[in-house]
């Protein structure tokens, strides 16, 4: 392994990261995710230390996968519900942070549906601690990307001119918008396809190509990474149906197969509608998709996150090494 | 009071005047304005190189009294306002309870009188408790002050009532000030839609929000009369349509803000949640747009839309925060530095934009150095170099976008009623032993 210097205390989005940032978190990632195929998958990078967990919506995987990586390094985790927190009662975020810091928190990951509230909160916390974005409204949503980018990494190499579709809601899509930044960093050829309702505005200048038809953006796709429809989105008569948009954007086993590039992988960041975005047949076809390995990957970055932010590198570079 | 004021660069674009004059001021009217005026054994003060103005007119400001006193009151607002150079202001009626009846504007009117720094020149609402239903009456809130009527902070999206209320208004010759905006595609939006939202993350909301409403507006007025002044315009589109009505002789006028001349959406990059304004800050096409319309007419008067919040409300997040930025104490300053100073508009023309043509919509008595006028008067230091610090303003609110901003001209001074009522630089005093 390369000799970790590692400044950065926050992670709050791809767009500030550089290449070599994220080169390095690869890196650190790589080791953790084979040192989780050992019996023994536990390296006390961060004994003594507290990761908060403070998700303000829902969330399965992004929650355990954090509180997974902070326990395999040796860390406290407080998961705080929302449902029963003072923030109900009216407090202010800061507030809320700067309480759980004066108890002794080392980092906080925080989930939640305003766009740029860790910019906020670095702001106005009154002692610093690292802070970690795990989805903030629909701005980004950095570990989800780090971890496709791993995960891609794996299957793909390098992923410079490779042909990578993004298909689904964009306009809601905190993944869509980590992806297309890191994904350019590293000069893949970005797609984007959607219902135009779902396409925002100004798309084509983050740098990606706009599709309406699904046949026509994944055509000699490497990489086809579908979203999650939040079926709620359709009561707002942003599409007509669940049953059109299944029928226009629905990827089929049979739609890749004619469309897409021999060798293409399938991912998606979960949770899945299966019979709407995403048939069946390609969720859980073991030819392409590389759904659960995203998974995977997701411990080990998160682990690479975390130790690297809280140790400054030195420390992971011996243990990980 | 009477005094003599020398050597003033005196702008009255009212009487077209934009020289070095002196004008004299007999109790609480303006005298005389002329060169080598003779001393009367009044006071005398020197001016030179200060801009003596009509006093400023700030026809869109929200002193929050009643019921947002937490935010600013009709004594701190009036402050700010007399800090920036105004001597009188239109408050709005989105207060709580709402100035949609005598009693509340009697209850504004009296606390004004008591309390107030400046002029405050109240304007009531279109309809009752701002809801956009049934007009208010009209006649009788006229009568106890009311200069305008708008629901500022809502639009009136039933045409219907704005029908109604045009076609009433238009018997007493009174303006509605519209909110214009289209409050579906505004819904649940914090930030101007286009390439910044999509990249922020945040929701976008359409410029069309503003130019459908300015549209459906202007065919309204083209059919029932009336008149219609647009509050805080901010999109080329909307500027054009206003243009061409003019052109037509529609009877409309409209205002901006400094804001819209001076930010473009890209700040809100930082998330900083005061720079979340409605209608939201526009583009770079739009802020040139808004500054074309000023040079040509077509944007009538530069009103502050000055919204005071407080700081734990402000400190919220992006989505929750309220709308709104101050703007009483940065204006002068804005305008100087980025309208005048780099040469796109005249002292005069800016200067008449907030004076003798907000003025006009309103129809009030001021905003000219007319011989017989009320002695209003600004000061202004056109050369004067300040960094805007929030700390030092008079407003009880502190949301402004402009913290920091190195700003050049500034007022100084103002005169109400013929009295010195704000001398900043102490003019007062020194100016005149200069002189003996």
């Amino acid at each position: 392994m390369s000799n970790l210097n590692w400044t950065r205390k926050h992670i709050v989005d791809i767009e500030s990261l550089s290449v070599e940032e994220i080169l390095t978190i690869m890196e650190t990632t790589d080791s953790f995710f084979n040192l989780l195929q050992q019996p023994v998958s536990k390296v006390p990078l961060l004994e003594g230390k507290v990761v908060l967990l403070l998700f303000y919506e829902n969330s399965t995987r992004t929650s355990c996968s954090f509180e997974l990586a902070a326990k395999n390094l040796g860390a406290e985790v407080v998961k705080i519900s929302v449902a029963t927190s003072a923030v109900k009662k009216g407090e202010t975020l800061a507030d809320t942070v700067d309480n759980l810091v004066a108890m002794g928190t080392d980092a906080v990951v925080i989930r939640h549906s305003a766009s740029g509230i860790h910019h906020q909160l670095i702001r106005a916390l009154r002692k610093e601690i690292t802070v970690m974005n795990a989805g903030d409204g629909n701005h980004e949503h950095p570990s989800q990307a780090l971890l496709d980018f791993h995960t891609m990494r794996r299957y793909l190499g390098d992923i410079k001119d490779k042909k990578i579709t993004i298909a689904g809601d964009i306009l809601h899509s905190r993944v869509a918008r980590s992806n297309i930044h890191l994904l350019n960093k590293f000069g893949a050829d970005v797609h984007v396809v959607g219902p135009s309702t779902l396409l925002p505005m100004g798309i084509e200048e983050m740098g990606v190509t706009r599709h309406y038809c699904l046949d026509e953006a994944i055509k000699d796709s490497d990489l086809i990474m579908m979203l999650r429809i939040q079926l709620e989105r359709q009561k707002g008569g942003i599409f007509p149906s669940i049953g059109e948009y299944n029928k226009l954007w629905g990827l089929t086993d049979l739609k890749i197969k004619k469309n897409a590039k021999p060798g293409c992988y399938i991912m998606h960041p979960g949770p899945m509608n299966r019979g709407v975005e995403i048939a069946s047949d390609v969720a859980d076809n073991p030819e392409y998709s590389i759904i659960l390995d995203q998974v995977t990957s997701g411990v080990a970055v998160r682990m690479a996150l975390l130790s690297l932010t809280l140790t400054g590198g030195g420390l992971v570079h011996e243990h990980a090494a | 009071m009477n005094m003599l004021l020398k050597n003033a660069h005196v702008i009255d674009p009212a009487n077209n005047i934009d020289e070095t004059l002196d004008v004299r001021i007999k109790g609480d009217l303006i005298s005389e304005t002329g060169k080598n005026l003779e001393l009367q054994g009044e006071e005398m003060y020197d001016l030179s190189g200060l801009w003596l103005t009509p006093g400023l007119i700030d026809m869109h400001v929200h002193l929050r009294e009643p019921g947002g006193t937490a935010k600013e009151t009709i004594e701190t607002g009036t402050a700010a306002a007399r800090a920036g150079g105004f001597t009188s202001v239109c408050c709005m009626a989105n207060t709580n309870p709402v100035v949609d009846n005598v009693n509340t504007l009697t209850y504004v009117n009296a606390i004004a009188q008591i309390k107030a720094n400046t002029n405050v020149f109240p304007v009531a609402a279109v309809t009752k408790n701002l809801e956009g239903k049934e007009i208010t009456n009209m006649h009788q809130l006229m009568q106890n002050g009311a200069v305008a009527f708008s629901d500022d902070g809502k639009p009136i999206s039933n045409t219907k009532v704005l029908r109604y209320a045009l076609h009433y208004s238009s018997m007493f010759d009174v303006p509605i000030i519209s909110h214009c905006e289209d409050s579906y595609l505004f819904e649940g939006g914090i930030m101007n839609e286009g390439y910044y939202s999509t990249l922020f993350g945040m929701q976008g909301i359409p410029y069309v929000s503003e130019s459908i409403a300015v549209a459906r507006e202007l065919e309204l007025l083209r059919f029932i009369g009336g008149r219609i002044h647009f509050a805080h315009i901010t999109t080329a589109r909307s500027i054009e349509l206003i243009r061409r009505a003019k052109n037509e002789g529609l009877n409309v006028t409209c205002e901006t803000a400094p804001h819209y001349f001076t930010l473009t959406d890209e700040v809100l990059k930082d998330y900083e949640t005061c720079y979340k304004v409605n209608p939201p800050l526009k583009s770079e096409e739009d802020r040139l747009a808004v500054i074309e319309g000023l040079v040509d007419g077509t944007i009538d008067v530069i009103a502050t839309d000055h919204a005071p919040h407080t700081t734990d409300e402000k400190a919220l997040d992006m989505n929750q925060a309220p709308f709104g930025m101050v703007g009483l104490e940065t204006a002068v300053g804005l305008v100087l530095t980025k309208l005048v100073h780099s040469g796109i508009m005249t002292p005069a023309k800016a200067i008449a934009c907030m004076s003798c043509n907000p003025a006009s919509v309103v129809k009030i008595n001021r905003g000219s150095l007319s011989a017989g006028s009320i002695a209003d008067l600004s000061i202004i230091n056109p050369e004067l170099e300040w960094i805007v610090d929030s700390s030092e303003f008079k407003s009880r609110a502190r949301n402004t976008p402009f913290e920091g901003f190195k700003l050049k001209g500034k007022a100084v001074a103002t005169i109400r009623n013929g009295c010195i009522d704000y001398d900043s630089t102490n003019f007062h005093s020194h100016i005149a032993k200069n002189l003996v």
